[in-house]
């Protein structure tokens, strides 16, 4: 047998063998893939919007609420969800109307929400039920979907990227002068509220299949990434949602041949992709800023 | 343009804007014709900045009204002294004026080949031609300025406030920028202008606001502006006064009233 064969058999091996034999795989598949194509483009507005770690406080504010669900129904599905969402709207309503009505900024009361609202979801969890249960939901099982898991996830990644086109122009201008929208449009008011729910509405989603805390890295990472090749906004949503799949793909894969936990696999992967842009990305990479090209003529 | 012709009346009426239950603005009370050129100064944290939020319609008076007659207080355009835009957004110069045409086009629907004339006209009348692919962040402090003028004639609206506008601007731009406020006072626009620079008030502005938390003056710029009334406005106390009491002017001018009746 020659090499080129052989190379060949051992990549299909590697990259394709464990999806067409085993269906827990083509589900995870498409589980993480749905959730990083809606994902990675709440990402980059949370970066525009100066927001990048709100993402990280609201996963941690989901918690009590999927606790809850779980304390009442055990692990079901529709319960812990509907107790995630519940839990981070809660949060993200509150910390908006404190940061208006306080003298606090939204990134303090933000803050304050979240590390009460993880407190008592942490509590919650060990009042009933073992550590595994803690760490299902910590870091959720992205190799153990079910139907309705799925359906969830590509539900909620379809109505996010609908939201987002038929939003764009509202979430751009609130993103980049919303005292300009305020005062031209009624729905200047409305628009952050939306965006934010969009948000809690995936990392919810997202926890079924990479668990509260690393469902918020599909979202930031390949957006993190994806800024720094381009500057246009039109490409770069595009693109984090490519990147975000790619590092999907390659986190089910790595993890299939080490057999390391998949959620932390894929976050592993985008953290290589972003680590990768932050030395060669075009706009903004270390590699760029060091060595600009030769300055124009005019 | 057709939003220019019927640029309505503003009335205060007996008007206190502040924060907080510290007004900023005590019992002010005036007219604002059709058409006008009103300047409004004053020292620093006279209250210039907060009347012009009220009159775009960003701030609810503590007390008081403002009366649009004829026209919807949104009918409004309003350039802010500190414009809260991250100028790293990735967006370029013709995008950036074409969000002028957003209470016309709305949110979700496209822009037309009347409004994509405008939009190219404005960065015209701007002076700004050869920057439409340019990012913000690309633009001098003048540019930038020129950039928001032609976002505020895409707007299209016959009130246009403006405050601070010529902060950090070389003579030049101040200059075109002066000939477009002058265009849309020929189009029978309202502009009232938050301005320091007392010599291009007499240039520009027949009438002037002469404010300090309270009315010193308002009327002709150049009775406004005289050696007297300037030092009035200057003595003004910037400070709060920790224990101030409720104001009760409104019951006092009510008894008044009715003593007189």
């Amino acid at each position: 047998m020659s090499l080129t064969p052989k190379i060949a058999c051992m990549f299909t091996d590697v990259f394709v063998t464990p999806f067409a034999d085993y269906e827990f795989m083509r589900r995870a598949l498409v589980g993480s893939l749905a959730l990083a194509l809606s994902g990675a483009p709440l990402g980059v507005f949370l970066i525009l919007r100066r927001m990048s770690l709100a993402g990280d406080a609201l996963s941690h504010a989901i918690l009590p609420g999927a606790a809850v669900g779980y304390l009442v129904a055990g692990l079901s599905l529709p319960a812990m969800t509907f107790g995630g969402l519940f839990a981070g709207l809660v949060v993200a309503l509150a910390a908006g109307a404190a940061s208006r009505f306080t003298t606090l900024r939204e990134d303090a009361s933000l803050a304050a929400f979240y590390l009460v609202s993880l407190a008592l979801g942490v509590t919650l969890v060990s009042l009933r039920g073992s550590n595994v249960d803690l760490l299902h939901v910590l870091f959720g099982s992205v190799v153990g979907l079910d139907d309705a898991a799925l359906l969830l996830l590509v539900g909620v990644s379809t109505v996010t990227l609908i939201l987002l086109a038929v939003f764009y122009r509202a979430l751009v201008l609130d993103t980049l002068d919303p005292l300009f929208l305020r005062q031209t449009s009624p729905f200047g008011e409305f628009t952050p509220f939306l965006f934010l729910a969009l948000v809690v509405l995936n990392l919810v989603a997202g926890f079924h299949a990479l668990g509260t805390l690393m469902a918020v890295g599909v979202m930031m990472l390949p957006a993190a990434a994806a800024r720094l090749w381009t500057r246009d906004l039109a490409i770069a949503l595009p693109l984090a949602a490519a990147i975000g799949a790619l590092c999907c793909y390659g986190g089910l894969v790595f993890s299939n041949e080490t057999s390391a936990p998949t959620g932390p696999a894929i976050i592993l992967a985008a953290g290589v992709v972003y680590f990768f842009s932050m030395i060669f990305g075009r706009a903004g990479g270390v590699l760029r800023l060091k060595r600009p090209r030769r300055h124009l003529e005019g | 343009m057709s939003a220019a012709a019927n640029a309505p009346a503003i009335r205060l009426v007996n008007l206190t804007l502040g924060y907080d239950r510290r007004p900023a603005v005590h019992h002010l009370e005036g007219e604002i014709a059709p058409g006008e050129g009103l300047a409004v100064c004053g020292p620093n944290g006279a209250g210039k900045s907060t009347l012009l939020k009220a009159l775009a319609g960003l701030l609810t008076p503590l007390g008081g009204d403002i009366h649009f007659s004829g026209l919807s207080p949104r009918a409004v355009a309003y350039l802010p002294q500190v414009v809260d835009i991250d100028r790293a957004f990735p967006i370029n110069v013709r995008d950036f004026v074409a969000m002028g045409a957003l209470a016309r086009v709305g949110l979700f629907r496209a822009l037309n080949a009347g409004e994509q004339v405008r939009v190219g006209a404005a960065i015209e009348t701007v002076g700004l031609v050869g920057f439409e692919s340019r990012t913000l962040e690309t633009l001098s402090g003048g540019q930038m300025q020129r950039a928001l003028f032609a976002r505020l004639i895409v707007q299209d609206q016959p009130v246009i406030l403006l405050d601070e506008p010529f902060g950090a601007i070389d003579a030049a731009t101040i200059d075109d920028l002066l000939a477009l406020i002058a265009r849309w006072r020929a189009e029978g626009r309202t502009v009232v202008a938050v301005l320091h620079e007392l010599d291009i008030v007499r240039r520009a502005f027949p009438r002037t606001l002469l404010l300090a938390r309270e009315c010193i003056f308002w009327g002709d710029t150049r009775d406004a502006l005289c050696e007297k009334n300037l030092v009035r406005a200057r003595a003004m106390s910037e400070a709060f006064d920790e224990r101030a009491r409720e104001c009760l002017r409104d019951e006092f001018d009510a008894e008044d009233r009715l003593h007189v009746h």
